[in-house]
């Protein structure tokens, strides 16, 4: 675990020693940053509409007019950002050469996928963590409630690692960080839309893809649930992929 | 120290090493000899468990490659081709995380880099980030991550590739002033540094192992004949039958653009240097030079390698 820790470490770092950490970050404040100031506006408009509709006023709640929306598409700017983040995990170090030096360390494979995986979740946290600034800024103004926007704030957490864990994957399949951007954007993006279909197939099908679906398992969360099927749900995606991740790994010893 | 037996690798339908068997001994340094795509990089990725064979096994420290990799690897230090280097990180920070999954404990991480950053000349350098070191500085920080754990046994593939020649005598003294404590195998297609360094010599081609001893000892097995050169002060046609007419003598050749200089070839574990001497004094050709001729590892090489191909 200490090793794992010491990679996580190394890969946090690794995204500032470059670019890749600014420019994410940068590009994700922006557009966090705007999506928040569009869904406060449109909340603020309603608001001085229905001023002299007492009735009206009483149904609007800032939960559900700006922290779900907020989330909502915060969620498609993690689509774009976390392959861009995942991208170079593996393949950047076969290119590179560095493989060698990790794959012959005195470490687990498990521990090196572990470590990588943290990496990238760190790099993600810190920012969700400073996106939650804009949530704060909704305490300093109104009065929305404060379970709901912790438990969205853990839902996007277990969605975030999702990501993490799909992109680690197609990190390892190559040694092309475009390819490797371009898959597990593709991988995401599949397990994103499949809810799309639940209507048009029959039922039981239905109900397995809309269980397989990365989003629909959100909506609890977002409405101030935390449900241990989503949890677990979003939990073996994790397990999943760091375990083909892990076999992947093992078995270029073996090409 | 290392038993590499009956060790075979093919990726696909190529074959990169075919049934290579050899033994290295505790405190010697092995080279690693053959041409380019002869199999050694992969030889080394076997040792060094990045990669498995597809036959045979290969124990390092009494550990097997193939069923106990994370004790051989917590055995060795490792330099690639290419040196394994973060270029976004300052020559401190990545010796430190190199030495942290190595193993090294905590307290004694910054004894061991200022010890290796001391030992591989690299203080000057050490809080520059490594992408903008020069190739040389480079290649030391790849030494300097394979030997900070103070493995017993080091594995370096072509360590003085891309050096200038002040570099390479440094870090070829630096190697050699790890033979003893540590075995060391070194990998090479420049001849001269594996007479420099080495003391047992592995030659291999196209994956088969053609030799494995000491620089004498494949000279001495190569040689069907012994050779002589002489230089003379006098060149003289008559010298060239003259020293034909000597018992034991098979040959005189006239060396290319050296006035007055000879190869003589005489019969196996024949010294005839005195005779030549003699008859040079008698005959006033005003002996400069003479001097046995052992085969230099480039000929033994050469030798070997085109013995193989004769065969097929």
């Amino acid at each position: 675990m200490k090793n794992a820790l010491t990679i996580m470490w190394r890969e946090f770092r690794a995204y500032f020693g470059s670019p890749l950490g600014y420019i994410v970050s940068g590009v994700y404040f922006f557009l966090v940053g705007l999506v928040f100031y569009r869904v406060l506006i449109g909340f603020s408009n309603i608001c001085l509409q229905s001023a002299n509709n007492p009735y009206y006023l009483q149904q609007l709640n800032v939960n559900e007019w700006v922290v779900r929306p907020f989330f909502g598409l915060t969620r498609f700017i993690f689509l774009l950002m976390i392959p861009a983040l995942t991208m170079r995990l593996f393949a950047e170090e076969k290119k590179n050469g560095t493989a060698e030096l990790l794959l012959t360390a005195p470490i687990s494979h498990m521990e090196l996928v572990v470590g990588k995986f943290l990496g990238g979740l760190s790099m993600v946290m810190f920012l969700l963590g400073l996106s939650l600034l804009f949530p704060a800024i909704l305490f300093w103004v109104g009065n929305p409630d404060l379970p709901p926007i912790l438990t969205g704030f853990l839902g996007m957490v277990l969605l975030g690692a999702s990501f993490v864990a799909i992109g680690l994957l197609a990190s390892s399949l190559t040694d092309n960080q475009v390819i490797a951007a371009l898959s597990s954007f593709g991988m995401i993006f599949l397990l994103w839309l499949i809810s799309w279909v639940t209507g048009q197939v029959n039922p039981l099908l239905g109900n397995v893809l809309s269980y397989l679906s990365l989003i629909d398992h959100l909506e609890d969360f977002e409405k101030g649930v935390i449900s241990s099927t989503h949890v677990i749900y979003y939990l073996s995606v994790i397990g999943f992929c760091l375990f083909l991740t892990q076999r992947v790994i093992e078995s270029k010893r073996w090409r | 120290m290392i038993q590499v037996e009956k060790v075979t690798k093919r990726y696909g339908d190529r074959t990169a090493v075919s049934s290579l068997s050899f033994e290295v001994n505790k405190g010697e340094i092995l080279g690693f000899l053959g041409p380019n795509g002869a199999g050694k990089t992969t030889m080394m990725r076997i040792l060094s468990c990045y990669l498995s064979p597809t036959l045979g096994t290969a124990r390092v420290a009494g550990f097997d490659v193939i069923r106990q990799p994370r004790e051989v690897k917590s055995q060795i230090g490792y330099l690639p081709e290419n040196p394994p280097l973060y270029r976004e990180m300052t020559v401190d920070r990545f010796l430190d995380f190199v030495g942290r999954i190595r193993g090294i404990p905590s307290r004694d991480l910054r004894g061991r880099i200022g010890k290796v950053v001391e030992r591989c000349g690299l203080g000057a350098v050490q809080h520059r980030l490594i992408g903008n070191l020069s190739k040389g500085f480079q290649q030391r920080v790849g030494l300097a991550q394979a030997i900070i754990h103070e493995p017993p046994v080091l594995i370096l593939d072509e360590p003085t590739i891309g050096l200038d020649p002040v570099q390479i005598t440094e870090i070829r003294s630096l190697i050699r002033s790890l033979g003893g404590n540590h075995t060391v195998i070194l990998s090479t297609h420049i001849l001269p540094e594996v007479q420099k360094i080495c003391g047992r010599v592995v030659i291999i081609h196209e994956g088969k192992l053609v030799a494995v001893d000491t620089q004498a000892g494949l000279a001495a097995r190569l040689r069907k004949n012994d050779q002589i050169s002489l230089l003379v002060a006098r060149d003289q046609p008559e010298i060239g039958s003259r020293l034909e007419s000597l018992p034991g003598v098979l040959s005189v050749c006239p060396r290319e653009k050296v006035p007055g200089g000879y190869t003589v070839e005489t019969d196996l574990r024949k010294d005839l240097r005195e005779e030549v001497a003699r008859m040079a004094v008698e005959r006033n050709w005003g002996v400069l030079e003479i001097a046995r001729v052992s085969l230099s590892l480039e000929e033994i090489f050469i030798r070997l390698t085109r013995e193989e191909e004769t065969q097929k």
